[in-house]
């Protein structure tokens, strides 16, 4: 069996259509509209406009100069490599990168936002009118269009403290840690394309793969790396667009698409029951599987955008996106297409490999250094996912490496191991570092394939089972899988099993004559 | 003048910068001498002039000390000169507030670009200079801790933003100072203080560390006794700085102005400042200066730049609303003051905000919020950026036919502190003939061409972008050839 | 002209609070303000392009390299109020 190749929290829908929605409202008459806005965390050393560095984790407001406090007099200087990781986005997106692109300040007041503005990009973003081809788990597949795709610098962070819950509602006082703040984000607005929460979901798997593939985010939704906004509202098939609600930062696609289930619930039952659906804001909670509105006593959101005056316009020339453009790596759809034709791979282990940039590069490595790229994909698929999966290791800590696979994978080509005992081995080396020569050696594993030594077995256990022995030569098939039986467990399993019926029909048939 | 030791004090009432730095050079007076001088000098009249918000005695003398201990041989050249620099410049460690009560005891905890180069040069820092809080106003009495005296005459204001660095200068409290102008606040206060008050052209030098105002039309300034010193500290501070992408720095250094004569250049008087509102004392002076070049061998010629009268409430437009922007962050979380009383975020803002800004910084926070909020930004802001690019047009087009162009400073002489505080619009209307430079990004000097009743009238001369080593040499020329007083006599009240 | 309603809507925008008198006054002082920037209204400037920086600079960037930044103790010396290394702000709701 194939694991899904998306990490820990690609793990599809558990529980999802539990089937316990009330019988009485004909949910199916109504279609959601669902958009998404996507900020991306940006993998570069420093911060968007000043030279602290980009971490995650470390003690609070330890990686803050007076630029990203907003002190007074301090001025943004715009990191080259943001520019570059953000026109990277934009192409892999198929986004028209526009000639001159302009920072704006957005104006609002916030704690965990220093200046009292965030510099952003308004009428003049870097990326505008792309999209991303789609496919779902079943092959079929959908155009998402992009809208737009933005820079901007990220927020600090608020920490609720105080009160019971650790949320803002029930806080007495928050704790605000700059860190994050300045850290360079690209932010991506879709059309409102989605029609299903689980086309949003696989949506975002596969955005997130190809920013992965790009190299330009560390994409980690716990960490908010990778964080997700939707739009979402639901109409009659065929009527206009119906209100719409936002709702806030789901920080793993299986929240995504609970949360988007849970409102998309709630405004079918805000219409059915004869009421209106209210624009607004709305929150998600995992523990409890609800949404509700977030509190808002502030006034409509009037963010006098203007022009930033500190930083300069920006002008990317043909010459430079040209660069950029050739500088991409291989993306997801490409290199499926690619494994299909190379190594003759079925549509859906292509898709899964091109889909994971780091299991795909194994496969490869795999393939070549086995020579058998069929058996590789299923080792890769198959075995080494589920380990991942289960041990939450990434690729690239994987304690079995490629070459060691592969010699692995030699020993059953070459009959030392059976395709069972190797996964015992694979399991032993992946616990214990060893290679696969060292495990066999070390536990006694390899089969026995010495004629000699099977034969004298053979001919002992042909002789202690006279009757049986009667019943295969009067034609009964079936009883040679008894012969078989227990030579296996005269040898605990390392008998070759197609010496041993072969040497089991010699003997039997020879007795009888 | 006597400078040399023997218990007699220094007299530092007519020194530039330049004669402190050959006092010092020759070993006539030590750093800590000179700078005791200054210190005294402060001691005697500032509680007149009241141009100083806070005098760093012991940081000035202990740098003074620090740079005695170093051979003369092993200095550099303005080492041991003192400056008064205006309270908007950050200073590592040192109390920097912007003349606002809501930055009240804020330490920065970086040096302003400017200042790290004039630490470097061994400059002495005398201490912190009044202005209008957050650079809004024309007079210094928008200051939240006190209002400055014109050194000329104390009823009266010495002009604004930087009026604690004209003043100072005038006063003789320091050679030589540093200002900002962003519609003319150097320039003006020069005008009205008797002084050299240069505006450099936009990204001459850096902002990194200058409390912003109007980020579009801020730069640092120079306010200085002469055409020289001033020149000498533009080459100072001048240059581009990776912490602020708008600086470009100079396109050749201002040196040492020391032209003769003006023959050969075109000078263009500005007919729009010509008219009504430029009052008959300031008028004359201004009409004996314009002879004055033409006897050094210029030509002058009346140019119209129809658009410059539109650039005044251009200019309230966009300053106020990168202004409103920028003092956003004033927002009570991470320095400066907190209101006592905050049950919760929104009322901490509202009483941190309204206790810690003047009525001036409001009413401009309230005007840019306004014209760039939704609804108005096309009819106000944008509309207001179309008129800057009309100005920056006819100043282009005026410099295809003349060098330089020639206008007041300022329509008035000093004027009476509280003349014009009630009434906003008369006070904008102070900054005329200065706010279309600035919106154009250009270079202007005022330097002293003489007196009205008493009162110092200042003659501007504007030159095209990173023209300061033409612009600083004609202005010589000027100043050599009217050679006018720029020491104002004040008694000493004190010390 | 501006409305009384405009003003405590820009007042609230800005975080500031201005009591009964104050406002009257400001409504005022803004009205006239207003009136008088009006004149940029009359010119007729279609087709010129706003300008929004001073200097006609662009792509003026740095390369992406650290640069030490503050200490924790450095970054909340000017705090207000400071609790374990960070800025205390009193309830958001």
């Amino acid at each position: 069996m194939n694991a899904a190749p998306t990490g820990k929290s690609g793990a599809a829908g558990d529980g999802l259509n539990d089937g316990s929605r009330e019988p009485t409202v004909d949910r199916e008459a109504w279609e959601s509209v669902i958009g998404l806005e996507i900020h991306v965390q940006l993998s570069t050393q420093t911060k968007m406009f000043c030279g602290c560095t980009v971490t995650f984790g470390d003690p609070p407001n330890t990686h803050v100069c007076p630029v990203c406090l907003g002190h007074p007099g301090v001025l943004p200087v715009c990191n080259e490599r943001a520019i570059e990781y953000a026109t990277r986005i934009a192409l892999a997106l198929d986004c028209r990168i526009a000639e001159r692109t302009v920072f704006h300040r957005k104006n609002y007041f916030y704690p965990d936002l220093p200046k009292a503005y965030q510099i952003s990009q308004y009428d003049q973003p870097l990326g505008l009118g792309g999209h991303l081809d789609v496919e779902l788990e079943d092959g079929s597949r959908f155009t998402v269009g992009i809208t737009r795709a933005h820079m901007e610098e990220d927020a600090g962070k608020l920490v609720h403290a105080g009160g019971a819950s650790g949320r803002i509602d029930g806080a007495d006082y928050s704790l605000v840690d700059f860190n994050r703040g300045g850290i360079p984000l690209v932010e991506i607005v879709t059309e409102p394309d989605l029609r299903t929460p689980d086309q949003a979901r696989v949506f975002l798997v596969q955005l997130r793969s190809l920013l992965q593939q790009l190299g330009v985010s560390d994409v980690n939704m716990e960490e908010g790396s990778l964080r997700c906004d939707a739009n979402v509202s639901i109409r009659r098939p065929g009527d206009p667009f119906g209100t719409k609600t936002e709702l806030k930062n789901m920080n793993s696609f299986r929240f995504l698409q609970r949360g988007l289930e849970a409102e998309i619930e709630r405004q079918i039952d805000t219409l059915e029951a004869g009421e209106t659906v209210v624009q607004q804001t709305v929150h998600f909670d995992p523990a409890s599987g609800a949404v509700s509105a977030l509190r808002s006593k502030e006034e409509a959101h009037d963010y006098r955008y203007f022009p930033e005056p500190d930083l300069t316009p920006i002008e990317l020339d043909a010459e430079y996106v040209e660069r950029v453009r050739e500088s991409l790596p291989e993306l997801p759809a490409a290199r499926k297409e690619r494994l299909m034709e190379q190594y003759s791979l079925p549509a859906k282990d292509a898709a899964a490999l091109a889909g994971n940039k780091p299991l795909g590069d194994y496969f490869e490595e795999l393939a070549a250094a086995s020579g058998d790229a069929r058996t590789a994909a299923n080792w890769v698929l198959g075995d080494l996912s589920a380990y991942l999966n289960t041990s939450g290791v990434e690729v690239a800590d994987c304690p079995v490496k490629v070459a060691p696979l592969a010699e692995l994978l030699g020993l059953v080509d070459d009959g030392t191991l059976s395709g069972k005992m190797a996964k015992e081995v694979f399991e032993t080396m992946a616990s214990t570092g060893k290679d696969a020569k060292t495990i066999v050696a070390e536990e006694g594993l390899g089969q026995i394939s010495d004629l000699g030594e099977l034969e004298t077995i053979v001919v002992r256990i042909v002789a202690a089972n006279p009757g049986p022995a009667e019943e295969f030569r009067q034609g009964r098939e079936k009883v040679l899988g008894f012969f078989v039986g227990q030579v296996m467990k005269e040898t605990q399993g390392q008998a070759n099993p197609q010496i041993v019926n072969d040497l089991l029909r010699k003997q039997l048939g020879a007795s009888g004559v | 003048m006597s400078a040399a030791g023997g218990g007699a004090a220094l007299d530092v009432t007519t020194l530039t910068a330049y004669r402190c730095r050959e006092l010092l050079a020759r070993g006539d007076v030590s750093a800590t001498e000179l700078t005791r001088a200054y210190l005294d000098r402060i001691a005697a009249v500032d509680e007149q002039v009241q141009a100083f918000l806070r005098v760093d005695e012991s940081g000035a003398m202990a740098a003074a000390a620090a740079v005695d201990a170093k051979p003369r041989s092993g200095r550099q050249p303005w080492e041991g000169v003192p400056i008064g620099l205006k309270d908007i410049f950050c200073v590592k460690g040192v109390e920097t507030t912007c003349a606002s009560r809501i930055l009240k005891d804020y330490i920065p905890p970086y040096d302003a670009t400017i200042i790290a180069k004039l630490r470097t040069a061994g400059l002495i820092f005398l201490g912190k200079l009044n202005m209008d809080e957050f650079a809004m106003g024309s007079s210094t009495e928008n200051s939240a801790f006190h209002t400055t005296r014109n050194p000329w005459d104390f009823d009266r204001v010495p002009g604004g933003s930087s009026g604690g660095s004209a003043a100072c200068v005038a006063a003789s409290e320091a050679p030589w100072a540093l200002g900002t102008d962003t519609g003319g606040s150097i320039r003006q206060p020069a005008s009205l203080c008797g002084v050299v008050g240069l505006r450099p052209t936009y990204g001459a030098v850096s902002r990194y560390g200058v409390i912003a105002f109007a980020s579009s039309l801020d730069q640092v300034g120079t306010l200085t006794r002469d055409v020289r010193d001033a020149a000498a500290l533009l080459d100072l501070i001048a240059g581009r700085d990776a912490m602020d992408c708008t600086s470009t720095g100079l396109s050749e250094p201002a040196g040492t102005p020391g032209r003769a004569d003006l023959r050969g250049l075109r000078f263009g008087v500005i007919e729009e400042y010509m008219g009504e509102a430029c009052r008959s004392g300031v008028r004359e002076v201004f009409d004996a200066a314009v002879d004055s070049i033409s006897a050094l061998g210029g030509v002058c010629e009346v140019v119209s730049l129809p658009s410059v009268e539109r650039g005044v409430a251009a200019y309230y437009l966009i300053a106020a609303s990168e202004a409103g922007s920028n003092l956003a962050r004033f927002d009570g979380v991470r320095y400066g003051h907190r209101t006592e009383h905050s049950e919760d975020l929104y009322e901490m803002y509202v009483r941190t905000r309204s206790e810690g800004f003047g009525p001036e910084v409001k009413r401009r926070i309230m005007i840019g919020a306004y014209a760039l909020s939704a609804g108005y930004y096309d009819a106000y802001y944008a509309q207001a950026q179309r008129a800057r690019t009309l100005i920056i047009q006819d100043f282009a087009r005026a410099f295809e036919r003349f060098d330089f162009l020639i206008s007041p400073t300022s329509p008035t002489v000093a004027f009476e502190i509280g003349e014009r505080a009630a009434d906003p619009l008369a006070m904008y209307l102070s900054d005329l003939c200065t706010v279309p430079v600035s919106l154009a990004a250009l270079p202007g000097i005022s330097i002293p061409a003489g007196f009205s009743a008493g009162l110092p009238v200042g003659f501007q001369i504007i030159g095209p972008h990173f023209s300061e080593r033409g612009l600083l040499n004609v202005a010589y020329a000027l100043e050599q050839s009217l050679d006018v007083n720029t020491v104002a006599p004040l008694a000493e009240t004190a010390g | 002209m501006i409305s009384r309603q405009e003003v405590e809507h820009v007042a609230r925008l800005t975080r500031l609070r201005f009591d009964e008198d104050e406002l009257c006054r400001l409504q005022a002082e803004l009205g006239r303000i207003i009136d008088w920037v009006e004149q940029l209204a009359g010119l007729d400037l279609s087709g010129l392009e706003p300008t929004s920086h001073a200097a006609s600079l662009k792509n003026v960037l740095r390369a992406d390299e650290p640069v030490a930044g503050l200490s924790q103790e450095e970054a909340v010396a000017n705090g207000p109020d400071v609790e374990q290394g960070q800025f205390v702000v009193p309830r958001i709701g």
